[in-house]
């Protein structure tokens, strides 16, 4: 596909069957990868920054929970700590409240996508990946509006669907793929990225 | 096209924010101008959108001309949300870490800032009971919300929180039977009146209000995470201040001292439950 490639950030939300896809996506992502990642997952309140430590263990990415006022930086992925929403500031930094439930949930998929789609405009890529409810659907929604790219993973593929088909039905997604296509877009556009740099040197 | 015009849109949509935080500070005294944006706004909006306003500068309008409108601002920007002993592991350090400490002093002054509606005070009330402390000390709860305030005056809370609250309890350490502790009335648990016998609720702005004096432990959770760096520094100051030499600091999970103005001045004594020391020795 052709991309105008203006990317510097990708938010991603997923819920059940989330943390297979990640893994799979965090593993092959390249070295230097030159995008900044935020992830909200739902999890259960006491989940205690298990998952971060996970997949920062098979990732060249550095994988950490968010903390709060904390700047973003390429080849860095953040994800949402349980209990709390997960906002991004007009500085790039990153700001975390524990306001109430969006949809029954926090993190909320839609809080972060909603605030990063505002202040990444078009630099932005949103992904909705497996889960069980349609959380992050008006994220996408956003996201598209301020023109950023919109993805979601195939229904088909995904180990729970309602999320995947919540969010296609906003008619605001711009690709549906599968998880080896969406990986293999994202590497191809941190390539890209060091490319252009080249050139310009 | 269209993308530079949603550019426009944000930015008239700042300004405007920046001159409703300005009019609200000017008039009601209440200063929301160094919290962080994204959440402000976010808030913001959602009520001019509930209202079917068209702009901010209509809300700034209502916010300065109708009476008592401003009290729906406060309770949108004041996220009031808490439980009796969240994250249970931060009040099972406070009890094996601090209190033992604590008892040592003939006379223990704790204070609460941001206590919403006081059901983190009640949470240490029952566990300074329980250690045998709670007669020789004198709690300060205070908030800037005076709503909020009322309601923990109180210490009613909604029954079918009990049952989070007891788990809560119970993984907090707690060494007796939740359910001493209050009375359950219709759809309300009623805490016990002595819980609340050395408790003063009282109204204090942490960004404007000044220091306490001589306090052994400070309790601000979650409240940090709403302001920028700026307005925390001065608040972490206000903290360092009112602590005697070697009191304690217990923040939110997610707040930090690393990389503020006071961490030279406090040790760590659980970094993972965010309780801090002030050291004996001053640098
Ligand atoms: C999320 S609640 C935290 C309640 C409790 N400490 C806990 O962790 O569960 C945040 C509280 O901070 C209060 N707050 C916000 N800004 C404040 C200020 N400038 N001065 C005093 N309290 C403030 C709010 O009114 C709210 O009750």
């Amino acid at each position: 596909m052709e991309l105008n490639n203006t990317y510097k950030v990708i938010v991603i939300g997923t819920s059940a069957g989330g943390l297979k896809v990640l893994k799979e996506l965090f593993a092959a992502l390249t070295p230097n990868f030159t995008l900044s990642v935020l992830v909200v997952q739902h999890l259960s309140p006491q989940s205690d920054g298990f998952m971060a430590h996970y997949l920062n263990k098979l990732s060249h990415l550095t994988i950490k929970e968010a903390d709060a006022g904390e700047l973003l930086l390429p080849n860095h992925a953040y994800i949402a700590p349980a209990n709390y929403h997960l906002l991004v500031e007009k500085d790039h930094s990153l700001s975390l409240s524990v306001s109430e439930k969006v949809s029954y949930a926090r993190p909320s998929i839609d809080v972060l996508f909603e605030s990063a789609a505002e202040v990444f405009l078009d630099q932005l890529i949103g992904i909705v990946l497996t889960g069980a409810n349609d959380d992050g659907a008006k994220g996408l929604i956003n996201i598209h509006q301020f023109g950023g790219l919109t993805i979601v993973q195939d229904p088909a593929e995904a180990e729970v669907s309602a999320m995947p088909l919540a969010a296609i039905q906003t008619g605001k997604v711009d690709h549906v793929l599968g998880m080896s296509e969406i990986i293999k877009l994202l590497n191809t556009l941190s390539e890209q990225n060091h490319l252009g740099k080249q050139r310009s040197i | 096209m269209e993308q530079t015009e949603h550019q426009n849109e944000i930015q008239t949509e700042d300004i405007e924010l920046e001159l409703l935080l300005e009019a609200i500070f000017k008039k009601f005294g209440y200063d929301f101008r160094d919290y962080n944006k994204a959440h402000v706004k976010r808030r913001i909006l959602q009520r001019k959108q509930s209202l079917g306003l068209r702009s901010l500068s209509d809300l700034q309008h209502k916010t300065l001309h109708e009476k008592g409108f401003i009290d729906v601002l406060l309770r949108d920007l004041s996220i009031n949300v808490t439980e009796m002993y969240r994250d249970p592991s931060f009040y099972a350090a406070m009890r094996n870490e601090v209190l033992p400490i604590l008892k040592t002093y003939p006379y223990i002054k704790i204070w609460h800032a941001g206590c919403a509606t006081g059901e983190e005070v009640y949470s240490f009330a029952i566990m300074l009971k329980e250690e045998g402390l709670y007669h020789r000390t004198q709690i300060y709860a205070t908030d800037f919300n005076p709503v909020v305030l009322e309601t923990a005056r109180k210490g009613i809370y909604p029954i079918s929180k009990i049952k989070e609250f007891t788990a809560n309890y119970q993984q907090a350490g707690g060494t007796h039977s939740f359910s001493e502790y209050y009375l359950a009335k219709y759809d309300s648990a009623i805490l016990n009146q002595n819980l609340r016998e050395n408790i003063v609720f009282a109204e204090h702005n942490l960004v404007t209000d000044s220091v306490f004096a001589e306090v052994h432990l400070i309790v601000c959770r979650n409240v940090l995470i709403y302001f920028n760096k700026t307005l925390q520094n001065r608040v972490l100051q206000i903290f360092s201040e009112s602590l005697i030499k070697g009191g304690y600091l217990g923040l939110g999970s997610k707040e930090n001292i690393m990389f503020t103005d006071i961490y030279p001045f406090f040790e760590t004594l659980d970094s993972k439950n965010k309780i801090y020391k002030k050291k004996v020795h001053l640098p």
